[in-house]
């Protein structure tokens, strides 16, 4: 079996292109796509580091192949500013710039995608659930503590401006 | 670290994908969630001809109360598992080890069946599933078949799937609406595979004396099993401190951990001998007035 054709909306844009069935979604989306915001790092699950929205839950997009996700809706980085504040960044974007949450920048699109549910869902999480959440992304600059400061903050923020 | 070529057909009922694993080539390979196997697939570890993806068949996607037991379509991801009220309320050990899975965007997508056919040696699922004595339904062009979990899982990454078998749905018997249940396990960080782990579930009577209990282990054996000596040791008795630690040393000296470059064989004992003892007492204690 050759190529198979895949369309799929990343972004809110149809992607169309022929794919091998052994086409990483993460290569997909960087080579085909073009939106080389979703990092590659180990390939096999464990960094995080390409973590892309499918169908709106996290997913590992170097744990899936391109030719799976006919018909799905992939959001990644580039989508996040679509909700974009003044700087044209997401809240959580601007939190992390403002708290120092990240240094090399090479894990943060995967943890923006790990932790952007967290700012959407309905609950309000604690720290705990914050760690959880931010768990499955390596990061060998930060030490975390400030990507959780980052995020506690964007949390306020959003509560705030659910109040008002 | 990309993956060999192969064939992939997506197929859209249970029917289609046995017809596709019985007419396809010998390595042919299920793929559901794939968070166990485009690992192996990227590092070439395994390369099969044709993947067979399930993700479409909806049909394999329930957690649903059958006469009192439960029942999981072997498509069901961890994070429906994780947030299902049927399987919290009848269940709960089964949310409490599904928690250690690795993380939530793996959660995702990972599925019971993934889990079950795969038998990674330390995976949460299988041990959980062996101490709440589950069976298996598989389906092939021949017929269906029930696998006790026993039958079930032969050694590490290894099951009595047939070729042309698929895994359709986990079965889990009633459990006491008072019963006990623990599962606890140590990694070395948030996530990763567990180095020991145990679960527990027990009932006791009237007098607090222990009436049934399970403890399956996990880095014990290359596959789940059941610490049957411990259990002997808690049936019928009261379960204070020096007893759930007399069973715990009975656990870790029965099992046959295999050490690794994160431990030898006496440290992975001794972590078993712990995580079997907070098992069973959490147990213990989570048993509502009997």
């Amino acid at each position: 079996m050759g190529m198979q054709r895949i369309s799929v909306n990343v972004n809110g844009a149809d992607v169309e292109a022929r794919v091998e069935p052994r086409l990483l979604l993460s290569d997909f989306i960087r080579h085909d796509a073009g939106l080389t915001g979703t990092h590659v790092g180990c390939e096999h699950g464990v960094c995080g580091a390409c973590t892309v929205e499918v169908d709106g839950a996290p997913a590992r997009s170097c744990l899936m192949f391109a030719v799976q996700v006919e018909g799905a809706v992939i959001r990644t980085v580039e989508g996040l500013t679509a909700s974009a504040g003044p700087e044209g960044w997401s809240v959580l974007q601007q939190s992390l710039h403002e708290h120092h949450g990240l240094q090399c920048g090479f894990c943060t699109p995967g943890i923006l995608m790990s932790l952007q549910p967290l700012l959407t869902a309905e609950e309000d999480p604690d720290e705990t659930q914050i760690r959880e959440a931010l768990a499955g992304n390596l990061c060998r600059c930060t030490g975390y503590e400030n990507i959780v400061n980052a995020v506690m903050a964007a949390l306020a923020q959003v509560r705030s401006s659910r109040a008002a | 670290m990309k993956p060999a070529s192969f064939d992939y057909l997506r197929v859209h009922s249970v029917e289609e994908a046995l017809t596709a694993l019985h007419d396809g080539p010998e390595d042919s390979k299920i793929i559901a969630g794939g968070q166990s196997l485009v690992p192996l697939l990227n590092f070439r570890l395994a390369e099969p001809a044709l993947l067979i993806d399930i993700n479409d068949l909806h049909e394999l996607s329930f957690v649903r109360r059958v006469g009192g037991a439960l029942r999981i379509g072997a498509l069901t991801r961890h994070s429906t598992l994780e947030k299902s009220a049927v399987v919290r309320d009848g269940w709960p050990l089964l949310q409490e080890a599904v928690r250690f899975v690795a993380h939530p965007q793996i959660r995702s997508r990972g599925t019971i069946g993934g889990s079950v056919a795969h038998a990674d040696s330390a995976a949460e699922l299988p041990v959980a599933l062996a101490a709440l004595d589950a069976e298996f339904v598989t389906r092939s062009v021949s017929g269906s078949r029930r696998i006790p979990w026993r039958d079930f899982f032969l050694g590490p990454m290894t099951t009595a799937l047939e070729p042309g078998e698929l895994l359709v749905e986990v079965r889990v018997p009633l459990l006491r609406k008072s019963h006990g249940h623990a599962f606890v396990e140590h990694t070395r960080r948030n996530g990763d595979f567990a180095l020991a782990g145990a679960g527990v579930v027990l009932d006791l009577n009237s007098d607090r004396r222990c009436s049934r209990i399970s403890v399956a282990l996990l880095g014990a054996a290359p596959t789940p099993v059941r610490a049957t000596d411990a259990e002997d040791c808690l049936l019928g008795a009261v379960i204070t401190e020096e007893r759930a630690a007399r069973a715990a040393k009975m656990a870790a000296e029965a099992g046959s951990p295999s050490g690794d470059l994160h431990g030898s064989v006496a440290y992975h004992r001794s972590l078993l001998e712990v995580v079997v003892r907070r098992a069973i007492l959490a147990a213990n204690l989570r048993v509502q007035e009997p």
